[in-house]
């Protein structure tokens, strides 16, 4: 329940906070909602991972298709992806998913007891 | 707390944002370019958006409405001028803002500030803005700011405009900024009206900075003064100029007279071999462009029709936006420029106006004598006059500043000199006069020509145009048709300018400005037609000089075909300006059938010889006679040309004309002979030769599936930057150069419109691009396949009473 809860804690806040601030912000939040609800490390770690794993890739999937992948084929060659939307929109998602992961990671520890 | 794994998680944490938010260890900082509130993904616009909102600016003082049809062509109706230029620097800004900024940052010398100082091999501090600043593109956007600025008309337009734009940029969050910005690392900066003037230069740099005077000055030098003439000649024999042969001309009001030094310091012929600069940038040879206008005794409705193609560089986002303006003074459709108000080629209630390049050289180079190395004082009139020195402060991008000192002369800026010697190593300083650094108001004449009624408001107008001079057509209602060649060209002797002159004193300057009225031009020519396509504009009974280097098939072929037509409809004028067919080879195919001795030719050149026998003279698509042809010519060019142009020490390409009435006049053309060989080389010996050479790469491109000619051509419309993911490539259209369908691989018709006077206007456009400047908008190219299939789009004219006409999809509102 506090995996789930957390999951969308940290997808929720992260995409508010992101309305106004940096792409960065999101480890704050992550690592916030570790600390604010406390689980072992590696929940933790999934945690911020999974959150901004769907979150990011869930955001950017749908973008995509409401573009009608208008841009992203077009990125996906500039970029280094190869010309493959799939794996932009999979590093997209990795990204943010393993900054939060590693933030909520900070965070669970923060809480541990030594 | 567990500090040993806390710091461990921490310091991961923080890698990751910097590895992945900057580029410290990656080429591109991916997580800003890829977070989905922020990025590149914030650019993948909706293919079904919708346009519409309501805003309010405090600069505006009335309202206005903005209708966006199908296309995106906003229909914009304000309730005063001032409103209505504010909107138009808004929605220039809000869908070609990246577009407009890098258009006048490269005009401003400004690019290595945005993109580092070099771009692959292009060295683009030295190669583009030190070059561009060199050539005193920013004293000359300052000398016309002045005017512009002190016309009450023009800075109402400007400042309104500027407003505008800088009102959209203000509105834009990080996340909101154009792609371009993302991938570049960069933001927007404010617009201001010098911009605008910079832009205008650059127009100015593009249309009239064709001059070719340091190569002409090497072959002077290399070359007898008969063969610099035959191949630099100053008319073709193939000519049918602009002003209908025949028109007389009044008596010339300046006469400029060639200095007495003049046979021995300047048509020294033959006499010398030093290096010259050679200029690092050149316009396109090919800028140019079409338009004509037919009297209603031509027509079927029996009223004018007006059409314009001008030949530009084809980029995506496009030069051109289009647009209608609709306020109580005036009601203007066509095609603008994002980056200036106005429109710029289009028409009104009352009359349509297009332009094409006039071509002529306003761009002379003088030798300037320092007194010493500080470049402080040069020789004048016996004299040491004090220099002007300008200090230019060049931005790069991750590296310090670099300093440029330019010094300034009567004559203008020195281009070249010891800190900028660009392969001249003779240690000679060169001054460049151009008229573009001449203060001058053009946004005047789109500001009158906008809202011009009849023929005497559009003559009030062009009058403005000094640079670039440009061949101005007109229409009208009332069934007037008229051409001006305007600007402000000086008088000059035979052959001033087209070499480099001496400059240590006055005897060399030019003498004075061709009066305004003595331009040529004709009103209601008794032949039913006016039309230009950048050939020269009037016959030898001019009494200017006007200078050698202008193209004549496409206005020989134009003009042919407009004198054999009648019972003319819109669409005829469409079939015109997409026809395809070719002149050049037209002229040039039965010399070359004559010269050729089919019996030496292996299996191979006897099909392609076949092939380009039978050809129909039409640079269709899936023609493979052009390709044939393109080939050949260009090799003949070589077999003839290269042994005699290897003597002259620069890249001097003469003319496609040069050849062919060299060789139809007279099959023994003395080029024809390679003087390297002991042998006399005939041209059926070069025909065959370069025939010869022309087979592999045609048969190359067979193999290669380019074997017909848009494949082989490749026409394509690159993005600013050149990515070609932004670009669209390959399109399948024919036409090209010498052809009415001047689509070349990179240049051509970058806005083709046909416009009918009827009571009730009918008009016809599209150009090469779409509205959107964002590579992620369904409006971004969507117009591209049009155009290269040669389909037009209706322009619509809107009503104010049809706003609920179903052509409306979005309705921009604007309060104050």
């Amino acid at each position: 329940m506090k995996f789930i809860a957390s999951i969308l804690l940290t997808a929720l806040l992260s995409f508010v906070i992101c309305l106004y601030m940096d792409w960065w912000t999101i480890a704050i939040v992550a690592f916030a909602v570790a600390i604010l609800i406390h689980q072992r490390p590696l929940p933790s770690f999934l945690t911020g991972f999974i959150a901004l794993f769907l979150l990011w890739g869930g955001l950017s999937w749908w973008i995509d298709m409401k573009n009608e992948h208008v841009l992203s084929h077009k990125l996906a060659s500039l970029l280094p992806f190869g010309g493959s939307v799939f794996l932009m929109i999979l590093v997209t998602a990795i990204t943010g998913a393993l900054v939060a992961g590693f933030a909520a990671l900070a965070g669970s520890y923060a809480r541990e007891g030594k | 707390m567990k500090i040993i794994p806390f710091s461990i998680a921490t310091f991961i944490t923080i890698a990751l944002i910097v590895l992945l938010g900057t580029k410290l260890f990656i080429p591109a900082p991916l997580a800003v370019l890829l977070s989905p509130q922020h990025g590149v993904w914030q650019n993948a616009e909706p293919a079904g958006i919708n346009y519409s909102t309501e805003l309010s600016f405090p600069q505006l003082s009335g309202k206005t409405e903005v209708y966006f049809d199908e296309r995106l062509v906003p229909h914009v109706f304000a309730d005063n001028d001032r409103d209505a230029f504010f909107i138009q620097g808004y929605l220039h800004a809000k869908f070609r803002l990246w577009q407009m900024e890098f258009q006048t940052h490269a005009a401003a010398g400004r690019l290595s500030e945005i993109m580092g100082d070099k771009i692959g091999t292009l060295d683009v501090l030295n190669k583009v803005d030190r070059y561009f600043r060199r050539l005193g593109m920013g004293y000359a956007a300052e000398n016309s700011l002045v005017l512009m600025e002190a016309d009450s008309a023009t800075k109402m337009m400007c400042d309104a405009y500027t407003a505008g734009v800088n009102a959209c940029i203000t509105s834009l969050s990080s996340s909101q900024l154009p792609l371009e910005y993302k991938l570049l690392g960069y933001k927007p900066e404010a617009w201001t009206n010098l911009k605008t003037a910079l832009f205008i230069k650059y127009m100015a740099y593009d249309l009239a900075g064709g001059e070719s005077d340091f190569e002409f000055t090497a072959a002077k030098n290399a070359l007898s003064k008969i063969d610099f003439e035959t191949i630099v000649p100053i008319r073709q024999d193939s000519l049918d100029p602009i002003i209908p042969s025949g028109t007389l001309f009044d008596k010339p009001a300046v006469t400029a007279k060639a200095p007495a030094s003049a046979d021995s310091l300047y048509f020294n012929y033959s006499k010398d071999t030093a290096a010259l600069p050679v200029l690092p940038q050149k316009p396109d040879k090919d800028n140019g462009s079409n338009n004509w206008a037919v009297n209603g005794k031509k027509t079927r409705s029996g009223y004018p029709i007006l059409c314009n193609d001008p030949h530009l560089g084809l980029n995506l986002p496009s030069l051109w936006y289009e647009m209608q303006i609709h306020t109580p003074h005036y009601n203007a459709y066509g095609a603008t420029f994002p980056s200036a108000p106005g429109v710029i080629i289009g028409f009104n209630d009352s009359c349509a106006f297009g332009v094409t390049n006039a071509g002529r050289d306003v761009r002379d180079y003088y030798t300037i004598q320092f007194k010493d190395a500080s470049r402080r004082s040069y020789l004048f009139n016996g004299e040491w006059k004090q220099t002007e020195l300008r200090t230019e402060r060049i931005k790069i991008k991750d590296k310090p500043d670099f300093i440029d000192t330019v010094a300034y002369t009567v004559f203008g800026p020195v281009i070249f000199d010891a800190s900028y010697a660009n392969r001249n190593n003779d240690g000679k300083n060169y001054a460049v006069r151009w008229k573009a650094h001449d203060a001058s108001n053009e946004m005047k004449m789109f500001y009158q020509l906008d809202r011009a009624k009849n023929y005497n408001e559009y003559l009030e107008a062009i009058k403005n145009l000094h640079t670039p001079g440009q061949n101005c057509a007109f229409a009208a209602k009332n069934g007037d048709i008229a051409m001006w060649c305007q600007g402000e060209f000086p008088a000059k002797w035979r052959r001033q300018g087209d070499f480099v002159m001496p400059g240590t004193d006055s005897s060399y300057m030019w003498q004075g400005m061709i009066p305004q009225s003595e331009n040529p031009h004709v009103l209601n020519p008794e032949r039913g037609f006016v039309s230009s396509a950048n050939q020269l504009p009037a016959d030898t009974t001019y009494p200017y000089y006007i200078g050698p280097g202008f193209p004549n098939y496409r206005g020989w072929t134009i003009n042919k075909r407009l004198n054999k037509m009648a019972d003319i409809t819109p669409q005829d004028m469409m079939d015109l300006q997409t026809d395809n067919y070719n002149v050049f080879a037209e002229m040039a195919r039965p010399v070359l059938l004559q010269h050729m001795n089919e019996a030496a030719l292996d299996a191979d050149g006897k099909k392609y010889w076949n092939i380009f026998k039978e050809w129909n003279l039409r640079s269709d698509t899936g023609e493979t006679g052009p390709v044939v042809f393109a080939v050949l010519w260009e090799n003949l060019e070589k077999e003839v040309w290269a042994d005699d142009i290897a003597r002259i020490k620069t890249t001097l390409v003469p003319y496609q004309s040069s050849l062919l009435e060299g060789i139809l006049r007279d099959s023994a053309f003395k080029f024809v002979d390679n003087i390297n060989t002991q042998q006399k080389e005939t041209l059926s010996d070069d025909v065959l030769a370069a025939f010869k050479k022309a087979v592999p790469v045609i048969k190359k491109a067979e193999t290669d599936d380019r074997g017909s000619w848009a494949k082989f051509k490749d026409t394509h419309i690159s993005h600013l930057t050149k990515l070609p993911a932004l670009s669209r490539l390959h399109l399948p259209i024919g036409g090209g150069t010498h052809i009415i369908n001047a689509a070349k691989a990179d240049h051509g018709p970058s806005w083709r419109m046909i416009v009918s006077l009827t009571p009730e206007t009918q008009a016809y456009g599209v150009y090469p691009g779409g509205q959107n400047g964002n590579p992620g908008s369904v409006y971004y190219d969507n117009f591209i396949d049009t155009w290269a299939n040669g389909k037009y789009y209706t322009l619509w004219m809107m009503k104010k009473e049809e706003m609920a006409d179903e052509r409306v999809k979005f309705k921009m509102s604007f309060t104050k």
